[in-house]
């Protein structure tokens, strides 16, 4: 069965001369493809019953004379009744293949490499950990789980690579993320799947899947910037950040070491995760959550740090983790 | 009631089109069958207006790089097909015009139970119309027909407030007309006219007015909120200033998904009427039928979120609407093989209406089935916001409620106008529609899963094959559309004089004289028989002698 | 004047004489005093009609409000501490003596409905004024309270800068969000409030002459039934935007 799909694939195309499906480029692509031709096989099976049927009666049955009299039309609950519970069960079977298939697909995996895009009109921004930051272009690895955590600097964008089946929104003021394994090297179209304005259909690039190999030398030979976690204690210190939140806890804000990940309580009694949104509200809205041991006097970053420079300080943060606690 | 038509032998008899001439007697009219004529004439002035919008971006889309404008202007013609189309035609076309005309007449009742409020609701939908087409004429608007946040709110540099407003006023509209339809239909139906001897068209409208009147306040204060924070800069939708963007969308999908489904029911409603009347039999499982238009008004308002699964919402919630969303498609298999089986062992002629009727079964069923993978979350993620989406929608909308509409006014003409028009004619313009509306739509679920995205103004060149495929579909179908104008107009002048039943059909509505007078019935029918009586209609020979003095 | 000009405010219908030279089918009434539009067989049709117009217009109109109530619910989830302080913000005592006066409005308005089914003209005039007092008073009341607003810089997007300091868990953004709130919410109850009063002019002007009887009040009822609706949604209104600051 496995196999079935991409030879019949080919031949349709061959048939055909035109590509009918962008070319599987990720582990996940041909398990949606697979869906997605049985769902085409149903459509075209029901659709062809259909138009038969009726073309098969239309014909059968065509008045020969004006003074045919149908017989009377009765009831049939038995049919009624089949011809509900068929497309329920074809629904419910469907339902939970695409179901399961979906939640599979929604979680990345733990080792997964992490890239920050922050999408703005019109332009994509990434930014590789380490430092080498892209316009419109995303080189990865092949085979190596990547997770991109994605923010927008103004509307509600979208990042869509057809070769890997992935599609998220990126929204301004929170982050989304994607993950997928590339399969295949070459290189891959990515669009902008959600309209953004003038030069919506100009948000595009290309993704660039190389060899691990030929990715190490591309990440050490790009602009010999600094990492982002470099970046992010840079900004720290510009911004005033350490003057309050000191190491040893002498601040009046909380010292930051190991506090990503960790549960952290607020004055109204609530407590929140430490996590990527957490941090960034608390740079762009501290006073929407105050916390609980410490006076509100944190001052906002709203419009002072553009979404980039919050990721540069999003990473360094994490870096301040206890060295054992890698987190991801 | 006076009568300005001289007593002349031969001349007409007194009908609703003929009992007062004069712009005032249209203007302030509160015949429901005037009022639909007004509707029609407006309609189909902006479904011409939403058309070009189409021809434009589909002659534009032949090359890759965008041959006829700038990419901000086809941002904006997109919008403006969207937002005409959506609700200046689609919404108000079958229930505005059919509706209005038949309802009363199915009932047995001499107009809507509120005739002024009918007048007023066109009114209300001129001045939408009228703010709409300011928007359009000052320079357009460029947000899409859906006004997402925070695009719609703080960065679009368009007339987004007049066309919002445009939309908001056209809501009341809707409104008032579901309103209409519901009370008619609850309480004055003619003495034996019960529920489920009601015609199929009938409860098709009933559910619809359901839907508008639960469904539309919601939009209208959506987009007053949207026009709010543009006029005020708070931050409603603004992220920057607390708002939430995805709220918008939830208020803006709760409606806009119902309003799918009160733009496909007064179709279906249309289509089981012709089955019926051209197999000549009663159509097959009517309660079932009766029950699934219901049945769809209910689950409708439960599955819109499925327009956001890819937004970071929760994917429990996607679960739950993905489930919804197989739920209510079951409804309408249903209709689809009850239609069918009304063809088994009936009498089957092929004019035009018929012709339409059948191919809403085959378009819708294929439109229909389309949506399954957009109910599914894995490939939806792959297909949304892509061709795939936007094939999709047109299959249901164009090949099914359009057609549908296409169908109904050929077979009510007749009693609308009192003339026939060339049959010929219409059935080659429906032949036209049938294969140019394929030749644009089905290029495109292509395009959709090989990734092209939707609201594109250019696009990467391995996608220009189909493109152009859609494009001359889309030149076919333009022409098809524009025949039906001209044997139409051509028929009210000179088409041969229909009687009151042409096609034989059963129902209130053909039981007088083709044009109706304006009381409708001269007095109050009683209905003993169930509705499809066609098995116990007399034969042609004995009914042509009586429907010769009609 | 001439005949279309007048405004249409009730079914003109057929004087008696010729409802019964033309025929209305089974069913049809000979109420004396009726005035029955064309299209309904007899009065009861129009009555029940016009009940069922009014009942639907309501539904539609608990769905306009709701998308706003919804729209509140979500927000002050999120932003629970500036939206109980911009409740204190407003001012509680005028907040209730509306309440106390649309209550009133109220009772006067079914005591008007009860006045026309008995057919007492002159009280039904009575108790229609008295409620458009209260109706008025309470429009009143609104507009001092928004002039307050006005000088106390707590307009949203027009005139928004509160002098005192937030407190804690409140930001700026968030409190003119509730007050968005506020005057939305408000500003489309009061809009229903002067259709109401409209509504009511028109019902006096009419009742004055005559129009309504023990026999015939259906308008009378169907615009109590508005009047109650506008006062149940400030039912609403009220607690959610006045109660929630825990002042007490």
């Amino acid at each position: 069965m496995f196999n079935i799909l991409p030879i019949s694939v080919l031949a349709m195309q061959t048939w055909l001369g035109i590509p009918i499906r962008p070319e599987p480029g990720s582990t996940i692509a041909e398990g949606v493809d697979k869906l997605h031709f049985f769902l085409t096989g149903i459509t075209l099976f029901f659709t062809f019953i259909i138009f038969s049927a009726i073309l098969y009666f239309a014909i059968k049955y065509r008045r020969r004379s004006e003074n045919e009299q149908p017989a009377e039309t009765k009831t049939h609950l038995s049919l009624e009744l089949t011809w509900t519970l068929v497309p329920t069960g074809l629904c419910a079977i469907i339902f939970v293949w695409s179901s399961s298939l979906y939640f599979a697909n929604s979680r990345p995996p733990n080792a997964s490499m992490e890239i920050f895009v922050v999408g703005k009109q019109w332009m994509w921004h990434l930014q590789h950990p380490e430092g080498p930051r892209e316009i419109n272009e995303l080189h990865v690895p092949i085979g190596v789980p990547v997770k991109l955590t994605m923010t927008s600097e103004d509307v509600i964008h979208d990042f869509y690579v057809p070769a890997f089946r992935v599609k998220k929104d990126v929204l301004p003021g929170r982050y989304t993320s994607i993950w997928f394994q590339a399969t295949e090297t070459g290189k891959f179209h990515f669009f902008c799947a959600q309209y953004c304005g003038a030069q919506h259909s100009g948000m595009i690039g290309w993704v660039y899947v190389m060899t691990p190999a030929d990715y190490a030398i591309w990440l050490a030979g790009g602009s010999k910037g600094e990492s982002m976690t470099q970046a992010g204690e840079r900004l720290f210190a510009q911004y005033g950040c350490n003057t309050c939140h000191k190491p040893d806890n002498t601040g009046k804000g909380p010292s930051l070491a190991g506090k990503f990940g960790t549960q952290q309580p607020l004055k109204d009694g609530r407590t929140l995760l430490v996590d990527e949104s957490f941090i960034r509200q608390a740079i762009t809205n501290p006073n929407s959550m105050p916390l609980a041991e410490f006076a509100p006097v944190m001052p906002t970053f709203q419009g002072q740090l553009n979404e980039e420079q919050i990721l540069q300080l999003m990473a360094y943060v994490k870096s301040l983790g206890a060295p054992e606690r890698k987190v991801q | 009631m006076s009568t300005a038509v001289a007593e002349v032998p031969g001349a007409r008899p007194v009908n609703y089109l003929n009992a007062k001439y004069g712009i005032r007697s249209w203007l302030l009219t509160t015949d429901h069958k005037r009022i639909a004529l007004l509707y029609l004439v407006s309609i189909t002035f902006m479904f011409f207006i939403g058309g070009a919008a189409a021809t434009l971006m589909r002659m534009h889309l032949i090359t890759p790089g965008g041959a006829l404008v700038q990419p901000e202007t086809y941002n904006k013609l997109f919008s403006i097909h969207g937002i005409v189309m959506v609700f200046f035609f689609m919404i108000p076309s079958i229930p505005a015009v059919l509706g209005n005309f038949l309802v009363p007449m199915m009932v047995g009742a001499k107009d809507l139970a509120f005739p002024r409020i009918n007048l007023l609701s066109w009114y209300i939908y001129v001045v939408g119309a009228l703010f709409t087409l300011y928007a359009i004429l000052a320079g357009g608007v460029d947000t899409g027909w859906t006004f997402y946040t925070p695009y719609s709110s703080t960065y679009a540099n368009s007339h987004v407030i007049a066309a919002a407003l445009g939309v908001f006023i056209s809501g009341f509209s809707s409104i008032l007309t579901g309103l209409n339809f519901i009370v008619t239909i609850h309480k004055m139906r003619a003495p034996g006219l019960t529920w489920f001897r009601m015609p199929l068209f009938l409860w098709a409208i009933y559910a619809t007015s359901i839907i508008m009147v639960l469904g539309t306040p919601v939009v209208a204060i959506t987009i007053v909120l949207v026009a709010l924070e543009r006029l005020l800069h708070v931050g409603i939708f603004d992220p920057k200033l607390g708002g939430d963007p995805l709220l918008f969308q939830h208020l803006f999908w709760f409606y806009s998904h119902p309003a799918v489904y009160i733009m496909v029911l007064p179709g279906m409603g249309v289509v089981s009427e012709l089955i019926a009347c051209f197999s000549r039999k009663r159509i097959f499982g009517y309660s079932f039928v009766a029950f699934s238009s219901l049945a769809i008004a209910v689950i409708s308002f439960l599955v819109w979120g499925h327009h956001m699964f890819v937004t970071g919402q929760s994917i429990y919630a996607g679960l739950i609407f993905s489930l919804l969303s197989f739920l209510v498609a079951i409804p309408s298999a249903i209709k689809v093989f009850n239609w069918t089986a009304t063809l088994y062992k009936g009498s089957i002629s092929y004019q035009a209406p018929m012709l339409y009727g059948l191919g809403f079964i085959g378009l819708f069923t294929m439109g229909g089935l389309t949506g399954l993978f957009l109910a599914s979350l894995a490939t939806d993620v792959h297909l949304n916001g892509t061709y795939f989406i936007v094939a999709h929608f047109h299959y249901i909308m164009v090949g099914g409620t359009v057609m549908a509409y296409m169908g109904g006014l050929h077979f009510w003409w007749p009693k609308i106008t009192g003339r026939m028009y060339s049959d010929a004619w219409a059935r080659f313009a429906a032949l036209l529609i049938f294969v140019g509306f394929n030749l644009t739509f089905f290029p495109q679920f292509m395009l959709g899963y090989l990734g092209m995205p939707r609201r594109y103004a250019t696009y990467p060149a391995e996608f220009q094959v189909l493109n152009v495929m859609s494009s001359a579909g889309a030149s076919i179908l333009g022409i098809g559309y524009l025949i039906p104008l001209v044997y139409f107009i051509y028929s009210m002048r000179y088409g041969p004089i229909a009687g009151p039943n042409p096609w034989r059909a059963t129902g209130l509505e053909w039981q007088t004289p083709s044009p109706p007078p304006t009381e409708n019935f001269e007095e109050t029918p009683v209905v003993t028989e169930e509705a499809y009586a066609y098995a116990q209609m007399a034969p042609p020979a004995a009914v042509a002698g009586r429907n010769a003095g009609g | 004047m001439p005949k279309w000009l007048r405004l249409p405010l009730l079914p003109e219908g057929m004087p008696v004489a010729e409802a019964t030279a033309v025929t209305h089918g089974p069913g049809s009434s000979q109420h004396a005093a009726q005035h029955i539009a064309h299209q309904f067989v007899d009065a009861d049709q129009q009555h029940e009609a016009g009940t069922l117009g009014m009942w639907v217009f309501l539904v539609t109109e608990i769905m306009f409000f709701g998308g706003l109530f919804a729209a509140y619910a979500i927000y002050r989830g999120l932003y629970l501490p500036a939206f109980e302080y911009g409740s204190r913000l407003l001012d509680i005592r005028l907040g209730t003596t509306n309440t106390a006066v649309l209550i009133a409005s109220s009772l006067t308005m079914a005591l008007a409905v009860h006045s026309a089914q008995t057919g007492k003209r002159k009280a039904l005039i009575a108790f229609l004024l008295l409620t458009m007092v209260f109706g008025a008073t309470f429009l009143g009341i609104k507009a001092y309270e928004y002039v307050h607003k006005w000088d106390d810089f707590l307009v949203p997007g027009l005139r928004f800068a509160p002098t005192e300091t937030l407190p804690a868990g409140v930001t700026l953004p968030n409190l003119q969000l509730f007050f968005c709130f506020y005057f939305f919410m408000t500003a489309l109850h009061g809009l229903h409030m002067i259709i109401g009063l409209g509504i009511m002019t028109v019902l006096v002007i009419l009742s004055r002459r005559g129009r309504f009887s023990a026999d015939y009040y259906a308008p009378i009822e169907i615009s109590g039934l508005y009047w109650h609706f506008v006062d149940i949604v400030w039912i609403f209104l009220f607690p959610l935007l006045y109660l929630i600051g825990g002042r007490y």
